[in-house]
């Protein structure tokens, strides 16, 4: 039996240890906020925190998920109120919104480390996180702005 | 009409859908569909529908359906406005709901960047004749002439003594009144537009923000279990034999079962395969990883990319079918003046949405209900009953948000696997692709060999000009034999709009070993690259700046009518969208006014690029800076792009558009190729098929809007085929190097 913390409930699993957490999110917790899209580890779509930092719950398998707080989108603030949130509102950073669950949990993960993001901090933090829409130059543009740091 | 009852205090499915947005789609289905027999029971007040397009409640909500799919491009909210617009309803009290699939909306194929413009009049009319029939209804209880009411922001006001009537207070009289014939509608004027031509927030927004939004591989149906499909690896091969008893050792894998690989025309058949049927998507994955499948061999066995690339180009060097002609090339080319030619090449592309193909569907009864990621829900509901034999009425589609479509989704043979699997387990199945599966088994955008010969005269511009290109064509999917580019060449090829005395367009055969199919801008991506770089090859061997060259080239502004010759234009004719030099010039004089083209000389490995296209019936010029590392590694650092759409409806979504076709031509021009060996595609997932990341896009993408009156265009496309040659171009600029065949990726190391 394996056990861990999602936005702060205590969750239980007791199938394949080596499904990723992924899947555990989406199929047993139907949390679907977070996204499949390489499986690999390439893309960024199923970026959640895990102890807090931005992790790729694709190739995070259920026994390393075991014992660790896991936050996903869904849980990320009340009310969708994170700075970076409504920044991504303000700056309209959506097309299709597929990618942008882990692109916001990707950047929450750089602010908390570095608070001032340089564009070279953001390149760095992000070119993991792919958007096949092209939304980048919003996305560099809401964590300048949730940020407060000058475009 | 179809009455409908207001559901909106229910939860239709249970908690897998808790927004109104679906409901109401279930309400608007056909009365065969289960849902809307379930919605028809619940009973609660009265809405007036007087469009298929729109239902006002009671209380004032207005209900307006989108029948086209949101991928991205802002359909789902713009169309909307539209409707709004003329209605004059307040925004903040309108909801809109996605349709299914249904013929009596029209088309809803969303591809082809057409939503507005082929739906612009029918939203306006929606909403215009359902608001002259709220100021009848309120100009009749009133006992005062219907000129003096209007309607303002969800109220009828009289304008002489102030009264209004809300738009629910009238709904039981509306509901009542004839609708007024089409030429008592009283439609705003442009000047009074309210949201048409405004920046207005998607609807999904919050959803989008917040994690919320339902796309097809988030859709959910009571009981459903999950599959992963083994397919044929070579197109045409057939099932020889297979062991499931690994797959069968993974816990939570239910069943192993057989969909019989398909047999061409392919069309948008399910490909066939063996499935692995499980209690979720991970055992359904690692369970297929533990069979052993044997398959047939296939005649497409002998595609490999290397050689099929060299066939096309040298298919390119000998005559082909001609499509166009203006007066003698031949005979001028034979005059003995200077001639210049070159080849060009574009490979393979898969459409790679960040969602790959997925659905949920359900047999039951002889009936299919479905929820998929679709661009064309018709064409779901018909694939699926040729799939099953069964009526299309008998299949109900609902659609969900798109993870990105790019063409892909307008396919529906992944809806198909799921019907036909849940019709062999007796539970509904959800199907979610692999990127692995999405990238081998894509609808594949065309390699494609280009020939462009021209005359030049001693200015340097051509008195002759020949251009051929060479590609297998997306009608293979409906004749394997087909070798001839059909409507592709009008996207970009025929209707070349220089006017040279002596013109040839040709086209060449090549043979399909791949399904083919339209990805975003589809034939134009290749033809722009042929034409605008070889465009700048003369203007180069001329000595002349790039921007003056092609206003030359283009010559002075003039309405083409390609109807005369016989041709289609833009893939299609239509009297409201002649060719006009005149907007195709002022884009590129935009371009260069807004780039600083005159002025802005980049230093060292950094210089600019010019390409201007017309497609989707949109006028596009890009300028694209490039900054070419001593390794060889190209660097974006701006780009400006300038367009005339015609009358745009939201500009915000409109240039966001134009920065993603920016960002998806930079990954065409730099790093996409699909390549096959031995019938297999090579690729499998981001590591070897990358696209652009955050590092690698523009850093700026400037985006132009040319404020016009004319109708409407394509906005979803129209960016992406100048990207290529322009980036191509600036590369030249900044390191004499001209690049001939995408991608660039090693070319400059």
């Amino acid at each position: 039996m394996i056990q861990l913390t999602v936005n702060g409930k205590t969750r239980r699993f007791d199938g394949d240890p080596e499904m990723p957490l992924l899947w555990f999110l989406r199929d047993e917790l139907q949390l679907t906020g977070t996204r499949f899209g390489c499986g690999m580890g390439l893309c960024g779509a199923c970026t959640v925190h895990v102890n807090g930092s931005a992790t790729r719950s694709c190739l995070t398998p259920m026994s390393a998920a075991a014992g660790r707080n896991i936050t996903t989108i869904e849980g990320l603030a009340a009310g969708g109120e994170h700075p970076l949130q409504k920044a991504w509102k303000a700056c309209n950073v959506p097309q299709c919104g597929y990618c942008q669950s882990g692109q916001i949990m990707q950047a929450a993960a750089l602010l908390l480390s570095r608070p001032k993001p340089t564009d070279k901090d953001i390149d760095e933090a992000m070119r993991g996180n792919i958007c096949r829409c092209g939304t980048y130059q919003r996305i560099r543009q809401a964590i300048k702005l949730a940020a407060g740091v000058k475009s | 009409m179809i009455e409908i009852t207001s559901v909106s205090r229910r939860n239709f499915l249970g908690r897998f859908f808790s927004a109104g947005a679906f409901i109401v789609a279930a309400r608007l289905a056909p009365t065969s569909s289960a849902h809307a027999q379930q919605a028809a029971t619940a009973g609660d007040a009265k809405i007036w529908q007087p469009s298929v397009y729109l239902g006002i409640e009671p209380d004032g909500s207005v209900l307006i359906v989108a029948h086209r799919s949101e991928m991205g491009t802002g359909a789902r909210t713009c169309l909307p406005m539209i409707v709004a617009d003329e209605l004059e309803a307040d925004w903040g009290r309108v909801r809109v709901v996605q349709a299914v699939g249904d013929v009596k909306y029209g088309s809803q194929n969303t591809d082809g960047s057409c939503s507005v413009r082929d739906f612009y009049d029918a939203m306006r009319a929606a909403g215009a004749a359902a608001r002259t029939t709220l100021e009848h209804a309120a100009a009749g209880k009133w006992g005062v002439p219907e000129e003096e009411c209007h309607g303002r922001q969800h109220f009828v006001v009289h304008d002489r003594t102030g009264r209004r009537l809300s738009y629910g207070e009238l709904v039981p009289l509306a509901s009542t009144a004839t609708a007024p014939n089409q030429n008592a509608v009283r439609f705003k004027t442009p000047a009074e537009f309210r949201y048409i031509g405004r920046d207005v927030p998607i609807v999904d927004l919050d959803d989008l923000v917040t994690g919320k939004g339902v796309f097809g591989i988030d859709a959910r149906m009571p009981g459903m279990v999950y599959a992963s499909i083994e397919r044929p690896p070579v197109l045409g091969s057939t099932l020889k034999t297979y062991d499931d008893a690994g797959a069968k050792q993974v816990r939570g894998v239910r069943q192993v079962v057989v969909i019989e690989p398909a047999q061409p025309p392919y069309g948008f058949k399910a490909l066939g395969g063996v499935a692995v049927v499980a209690d979720n998507s991970w055992a359904a994955m690692k369970g297929r990883q533990g069979l052993k499948v044997e398959w047939n061999p296939s005649e497409h066995a002998t595609y490999d990319s290397a050689a099929y690339k060299q066939s096309l180009l040298e298919t390119a060097r000998r005559p082909g079918q001609v499509a166009r002609e203006l007066g003698d090339v031949d005979a001028e080319f034979a005059r003995g003046g200077k001639v210049i030619e070159a080849s060009y090449y574009t490979p393979m592309l898969a459409h790679a949405p960040m969602e790959p193909p997925a659905a949920v569907a359900e047999f039951k009864d002889g009936k299919v209900v479905t929820w998929a990621a679709t661009q064309n829900p018709q064409a779901v509901q018909d694939t699926v009953a040729k799939a099953l034999g069964i009526s299309r009425d008998d299949v109900t589609c609902h659609v969900t948000l798109l993870g990105g479509g790019f063409g892909r989704k307008s396919k529906p043979d992944y809806v198909a696997e799921a019907a036909l699997l849940s019709r062999q387990v007796g539970r509904p199945v959800k199907i979610v692709w692999s990127r692995e599966d999405d990238v081998q088994f894509d609808y594949f955008h065309s390699p494609a060999g280009l020939y462009l010969k021209a005359a030049v005269n001693e200015k340097g511009l051509p008195t002759a000009w020949l251009q051929r290109s060479v590609f297998p064509p997306i009608a293979m999917q409906n004749n394997p034999d087909e070798q001839y580019g059909g409507f592709q060449l009008s996207m970009g090829w025929t209707d070349i709009p220089y006017p040279i005395p002596n013109l040839r367009v040709e086209n060449g055969p090549a043979r399909a070993h791949v399904r083919i199919g339209w990805l975003r801008s589809v034939a134009n991506i290749y033809h722009a690259f042929g034409v605008q770089s070889f465009t700048d090859e003369l203007a180069a061997v001329a000595g002349r700046d790039r921007v003056e060259y092609l206003l030359d080239l283009i010559g002075p502004p003039r309405v083409i009518d390609f109807g005369k010759e016989g041709l289609r234009q833009g893939g299609r004719n239509n009297p409201k969208y002649p060719f006009d030099t005149a907007r195709l010039r002022h884009v590129i004089e935009l371009a260069a006014r807004q780039s600083g083209w005159a002025s802005r000389k980049p230093g060292a490995g950094r210089a600019l690029g010019i390409a201007a296209h017309r497609s989707f019936l949109t006028y596009v010029a890009t300028v694209v800076e490039v900054e070419v590392s001593d390794k060889g590694e190209v660097r974006i650092p701006r780009v400006d792009i300038a367009l005339d759409a015609g009358r745009v409806i939201n500009p915000e979504r409109v240039k966001a558009q134009f920065e993603g076709a920016a960002v998806f031509g930079t990954s065409i021009a730099l790093m996409g190729e699909i390549t096959a060996a031995g019938g297999r595609i090579q690729q499998s997932n981001f590591s070897d098929y990358p696209v652009a990341r955050i590092n690698q896009a523009p850093l700026v993408t400037n985006v132009h809007i040319v404020n016009s009156d004319a109708a409407p265009a394509g906005v979803g496309e129209p960016g992406v085929p100048p990207m290529a040659p322009a980036i191509c171009n600036a590369i030249f600029a900044a390191t004499g190097k001209r690049i001939r065949e995408l991608p660039v990726k090693k070319q400059l190391a």
